[in-house]
């Protein structure tokens, strides 16, 4: 009771930040509140990286010996596999329905072959497992990020919440939009720094009309895999998001124009 | 053990399969996003010292620049239009309260030279216990054209995944590193 009281009195919180690279990408992490820098924080963030890491040897397609690249080949079946793969991969196929095939596991490669590829899904459910282990952090804040996806917890409603820049998909180094976030999670699905690596299943090429997809929703898992999907959407994109109970977003269209999203609101 | 058998011969076929033998975990993963979950888009008036004043509710009323304003000195101005004016003036600007199913939210801009240089959420639904916790959701985004990421005090960049090798010349990299 008397940690809540002294942390609304306190509402300017130092920000300490941690950085690796794990799974091809940056993995932030912000923590404002009683354990930043203490043993705590550190072993916290110890224990999300090495999450992280287990889910790059279980699922990555870079790796030729990760289970997801044997299951592919064949090599495997899902009883051979941890128990989190069966998991993703209903993600995915949830997502595959839900999305009304735009978004798939099974990635199209460029000579027509058909690849099991669930990174889709993998990153928001990996770091939502990570971000677990940072909720057991007493009286802490975090913001956890990896590659621009994250998910941020804000204990006390009078703090600040965490600010996320959504960034120009045609400047990187400008941002278009702030959400301020809470507790939730943000996503965004794009091309800007990886060029042209999201299709439209249906079609296996890439979108058009749209240069970038936001969504906002409280597990990151869903923010991801329906910034995804909305992306493949193309011109379909801020349409299809609101179809979506309870998300909302920023579309942005390769003209530089952007849609926003929000939940359909009932009449009062 | 037969069952799972099953499964694998499934798999590269028809995938939509899972969803029903594996439905259990899909519904426990993402029981955090099954109701209640939402957020609010408000959208921020783009042009410079400008309310949106085409509606009548524009409140007016701006109380003391919140706690991250920078130092800028806040006038307000709930209905200033002469963005062309040089003078290195600062306006703060409060946008109409957007009508939520939770309650009002509204927004401001601090204005200085013409340049946004905070936004900040003046007015959250906040009347009872049960909007507290929605709003710890609502999550208003926040458009604005011209707002420059280095003054706009964010925490994290979000975006087209940032490789290790784009992450450099990031604007997360940047953030980071102030933070160290």
């Amino acid at each position: 009771m008397r940690t809540e009281t002294n942390a609304a009195a306190a509402p300017a919180r130092r920000t300490v930040r941690y950085v690796e690279h794990i799974m091809g990408m940056p993995i932030s992490l912000a923590l404002r509140g009683r354990h930043v820098d203490d043993d705590a924080a550190c072993r916290a963030w110890a224990a999300a990286t090495a999450i992280l890491r287990e889910a790059d040897r279980v699922f990555s397609t870079y790796r030729a010996d990760s289970y997801i690249s044997r299951l592919g080949r064949g090599e495997l079946g899902v009883e051979d596999c941890p128990p989190e793969v069966a998991e993703v991969l209903a993600l995915g196929a949830a997502a595959e329905r839900e999305s009304a095939g735009a978004f798939s596991v099974r990635g199209l490669r460029r000579d027509g072959a058909v690849v099991l590829d669930p990174s889709g899904v993998v990153k928001g459910w990996a770091v939502e497992r990570a971000a677990a282990e940072l909720e057991n952090l007493e009286d802490t804040d975090f913001c956890l990020s990896a590659g621009g996806d994250m998910t941020c917890r804000t204990l006390h409603p009078d703090v600040a919440p965490w600010r996320i820049g959504i960034e120009d998909p045609a400047d990187p180094g400008r941002i278009l939009a702030v959400v301020p976030v809470f507790t939730g999670a943000v996503a965004t699905s794009g091309t800007a720094h990886r060029g042209q690596h999201l299709v439209d299943a249906r079609t296996g090429r890439p979108p058009t009309g749209v240069a970038s997809v936001t969504v906002v929703a409280a597990s990151l898992t869903r923010a991801d895999v329906d910034a995804t999907a909305a992306y493949a959407h193309g011109r379909e994109a801020a349409h299809w998001l609101e179809t979506r109970p309870g998300r909302s977003g920023l579309v942005v269209w390769d003209d530089g124009t952007t849609t926003t999203v929000e939940p359909v609101l009932p009449q009062t | 053990m037969t069952a799972v058998k099953k499964i694998v011969l499934w798999l590269m076929s028809t995938l939509t399969v899972l969803v029903l033998l594996f439905g259990y975990h899909t519904s426990t993963s993402s029981t955090a996003s099954a109701s209640g979950e939402s957020s609010v888009v408000v959208p921020v008036p783009s042009g410079t010292g400008t309310t949106s004043s085409d509606t009548s509710s524009a409140t007016g009323t701006t109380s003391a620049p919140s706690a991250n304003s920078t130092s800028s000195s806040s006038g307000t101005s709930p209905s200033t239009s002469s963005s062309a004016g040089r003078a290195a003036t600062s306006t703060t600007v409060t946008g109409d309260s957007a009508s939520t199913r939770w309650g009002p939210v509204q927004v401001r801009l601090a204005v200085r030279n013409g340049t946004i240089t905070d936004v900040s959420v003046v007015e959250y639904p906040s009347s009872n216990g049960k909007d507290k916790q929605i709003n710890a959701r609502a999550l208003p985004i926040l458009v604005q054209e011209t707002l420059k990421a280095q003054n706009a005090q964010i925490d994290m960049v979000s975006g087209a995944t940032v490789t290790s090798d784009g992450y450099l010349k990031s604007l997360q990299s940047a953030l980071d590193k102030a933070g160290l």
